[in-house]
This record gives structure tokens, sequence and C-alpha cells, in this order.
């Protein structure tokens, strides 16, 4: 195992379409409590370090482009890298904003954020939280990629479940909303336990540390007056923790952009609109591209 | 009673499963662990002086480390007097297996939280240090099995020691330690996870009641 590790290591990420992201490499709130954060992305050591409100990304010496947005640190080895996808909910001043924290998983960032997709997954690997057996099905629902906002949308998607938040108090038909706006990031809307109207916002933004290998930052932005930060944080640590080994266990651990790799079924429409829409920007790390 | 815990910490599952086999009532305040540090504050360190989860609390009475919560829970809870036994060939085989456990949690349980939780050290040497005791531990166990021993010491049932072991080997891949070439600890595995009473932790599914 360090062996492959290494092996890895050796190759620096030098794909465009990576190099050309934004990409989270730390949250505000880790940043505040550590001043500095060494991490890895893309294959390369960087180092982040708190400057007033903001941080400066460095990699061996030389200064990394970087902003800060939706409480991380964002970093791109790019040239001209596009502005980060909008999700207006942050500004939204009476949400509640929690980093549920960040795990490193052994797993390329398309594994992660298509399990995030998944729903099918939910009686079995949530029990008792956001599924259940008998209601396994996964209902249709619809996806398209959005050609003005070059992201994936998954709308229509219902889903039953014993304890949707932390806040809920008995099972509900949940309705989901997906969007993968970024080819690592995604961002969940979901049904609010305390307000009909509204939509809760759940994310997972992915930091490639290498093609194997990520931080998973994940955490919320919710309609909640009632929970506490830790019963919020526990709430999604608990279920990331039940995905994790899950999503070690997949191999290969990049994700097969080959249309004929793995057998996809109906409830898959937004993993198979997900890694076309990867293959289309010509995707080649982290991947395991078509043909191949 | 009451069980300072977090979810994701391996010796609190030692704890909560010990509870559970037990079936022992008690309360659990969950500790902001992770990201926040929270068993590092001068707060809770006026509950564990060595910032430490879990701490198990009964009455007036506090236990601040697994070994320490297991020993007293069999000890005052256990009235079939199999979790702890009292003859001095299994004394000696507990504390044995005991010490094994802690040492489980320096390395395999270490590869775990700088993998996962990017805690400070050297994950490979935590890996080759959990290698080595996974690899003893599989050889004793599959002798076992020859023997018609199931569990790590020579009783005809688990003990404590079992439990102190468990959640750092049912964890070992989250540390990058694969369990591939240890069939005799998957298989104890699997009949720790049918015992009556046995509870998951988030990232430990259970297993079919069969066999």
């Amino acid at each position: 195992m360090a062996q492959d590790r290494g092996a890895l290591m050796t190759e620096l990420c030098n794909d465009p379409v990576m190099l050309e992201h934004w990409h989270p490499v730390v949250s505000l709130e880790e940043l505040r409590r550590h001043g500095r954060c060494r991490t890895m992305l893309l294959d390369r050591a960087v180092e982040i370090v708190a400057q007033g409100e903001g941080a400066v990304v460095r990699c061996e010496a030389a200064l990394v482009g970087s902003l800060v947005q939706y409480g991380y640190v964002w970093a791109s080895f790019g040239e001209a890298p596009k502005p980060l996808f909008a999700v207006p909910e942050f500004d939204e001043a009476d949400r509640r904003f929690v980093v549920t924290g960040v795990f490193g998983v052994q797993v390329s960032a398309g594994r992660a954020i298509e399990n995030f997709l998944d729903m099918g997954h939910f009686p079995y690997v949530h029990a008792g939280i956001l599924g259940e057996e008998p209601h396994t099905e996964v209902k249709d629902y619809d996806v398209e990629v959005s050609q003005n906002r070059d992201e994936i949308l998954a709308t229509r998607c219902r889903f039953y479940q014993p304890k949707a938040a932390v806040s809920s108090d008995a099972g509900a038909e949940v309705d989901y909303i997906y969007r993968v706006p970024h080819p690592n990031c995604a961002v969940l809307y979901k049904s609010s336990p305390m307000d009909a109207a509204r939509l809760d916002v759940i994310y997972i933004f992915v930091q490639p540390m290498g093609q194997e290998r990520i931080r998973a930052h994940t955490g919320m932005c919710i309609i909640d007056d009632a929970s506490s930060d830790l019963e919020i944080r526990s709430f999604q640590q608990t279920i990331f923790g039940q995905d994790k080994p899950i999503l070690e266990n997949q191999y290969p651990r990049r994700l097969p952009l080959d249309p004929r790799a793995e057998t996809p079924i109906r409830a898959d429409k937004s993993a198979i609109a997900y890694r076309r829409w990867l293959a289309s920007k010509g995707l080649r790390w982290g991947v395991i591209p078509a043909g191949v | 009673m009451k069980l300072y815990d977090f979810e994701l910490h391996a010796e609190c599952y030692a704890a909560r499963l010990m509870l559970s086999l037990l079936g022992v009532p008690h309360e659990v305040e969950t500790v902001d662990v992770y990201p926040e540090a929270a068993h590092l504050t001068p707060a809770f360190r006026a509950i564990n002086p060595l910032g430490r989860v879990p701490v198990l609390e009964d009455g007036a009475l506090r236990f601040g480390t697994v070994q320490g919560i297991l020993a007293y829970l069999a000890a005052a809870y256990d009235t079939s007097g199999q979790w702890a036994p009292d003859t001095a060939v299994l004394r000696g085989e507990v504390a044995g297996w005991m010490a094994i456990a802690a040492e489980l949690a320096a390395t395999a349980g270490q590869a775990r939280l700088i993998e996962t939780m990017f805690a400070q050290g050297d994950a490979e040497a935590a890996r080759a240090g959990a290698e080595g005791l996974l690899r003893v531990i599989d050889q004793h166990l599959w002798f076992g099995e020859v023997e018609g021993r199931d569990w790590l010491c020579s009783a005809p049932h688990p003990t404590i020691a079992d439990i102190a072991c468990f959640p750092h080997l049912v964890l070992s891949e989250d540390g990058g330690i694969s369990r591939q070439d240890y069939p005799a600890i998957r298989r104890w595995i699997d009949r720790v996870k049918r015992l009556p009473g046995f509870t998951v932790m988030s990232g430990v599914f259970a297993t079919s009641s069969a066999l």
C-alpha cells in the first residue's frame, strides 16, 4: 500500500481540467483553529497561512492563486480559473452555516461525488436515518445538464427517510434536488423539517489530494434554530462515517468514464450524466478515461 | 450512569459496546472531539485530566481510560462473571490482551486518526507496528480455532479483552490496514458481531445472524 501511494505521488497532476479549477483546501474554521494548514492538492504539497480575514496559499514557496468563499479557502494552479459556482443560500442571513468536518478518504473525488448523488444506498448504508427497508425504491427523477451554468441538475428526487435531519421527529417522504456545479463539488437541497417552504443545503466539497486520496469537506447551510452545532455536526459525521468504508471498498478507486465499464441501473441516471459530463470536459486525472 | 462519548472514536465505541452487551442503562454526553478538540479544553480536563474520551461516570465514581471503564463495568454490572473472569489464568490472559489493545490504539488506531482526521504522526510507522500485531493476533486466533477456542483468552466465552481489541481491528481499514491477509481476525470479528447485545457504530456494519 505504501508503495502504491509512493508511485502515485511521483507524478504531479498535469490535467488542465483539474489545474484550471478552484479547489477547497481548508475551512476558515480549521484555519483559525491552527493558524496554518499543510496539506496536498493535485499531488502537490501546499501550505495555507491565515492572513487577516483571508489566507495565503503557497506551494514550494511560490504563491498560489486563492480566494475565500463559502467558509473555505480555495486554491487554483490555473492561469485564469473561472469564477466559483454560485450558492446563493450561503448569503441568507437566517441560515445556520455549520462546517461538519473534513475527513481523509482513500478514494477518487469522482467516486465520492457519485456516492453523494446516489439515493439507492440510503436504506442499506444509512439504515434508520436516510432510509429504511422495505422503502428501497428509487422513484424516477429528472436529470439535466445545464449548458448555461455548466452543471448537472437532478430534480424531482423523492425518498422516504426515517430521520432526514437532526431536527426530524418522524419519518417523512423527503424531496431532494442535487446540483453538481464543479467536477469535485456537489450541493444537495432537501426539504427542511423546520420550514416547509424552504430547502436545507448540504454540501460536499472534495479536495483531491491525489488521484485516489481526498479530503472531503462537508457542511450544512440549514434552517434550524433549535439544534446545537454539535448535534448538527454529529448527525452529519455519523452519515459520512457510514459512507467511508463503502467508498474505500470500491474498485477501481478511480472513476471509470467508459459507459461500458460498470453496469448502471435506472436509479443511476445522475451518475450516468455525471460521468458523461466529466468525459465531455476531457478529464483524465482521477478517472479511467473511456477507451483505455 | 453517564458516558462522555464521541461517535467516531474507537475507544468510545469499546465503552458503548460493553454497555450494550451488558444492557446497562446510561445517558450519553457527546464531546465535540473532532474538529473542535473539546476534549482538550480546561472545562473537559476538569472531568478527565488526561484530556481523553471515553469517560464513564457512575455516581461519584469516574473512569477516564477505556481499560478502567471495561474492567469496572464487568466487575460491577456483569452478573454472569464471564466478562472479567476471576481465575488466575484468565486474569493473566485478560491483562495481557488489554495491554495489546492499548498497543493497537497506538498503532492501528493512530494510523486511522492520521489518515482520517489528520492527526499528527507517522502513518507508515503506525501501520508497520499494527501489521506486526495483527499477524500475531491472526495466528493466535487461527490456532485457537483449531483447538476449539473462539476468543482471545482461553475461556469458552468472550471477555473484556475481546471488546478492548475489537474497535481497533474492525476499523483498521480506516488507517489503510487491509484485513485481507488476516482471515482468522475476520472470522473473530463476525463472532463478536453475533454476540447478543452487539451494537454497531458509524462505519461498522452488522453481520448476518447465520452460521
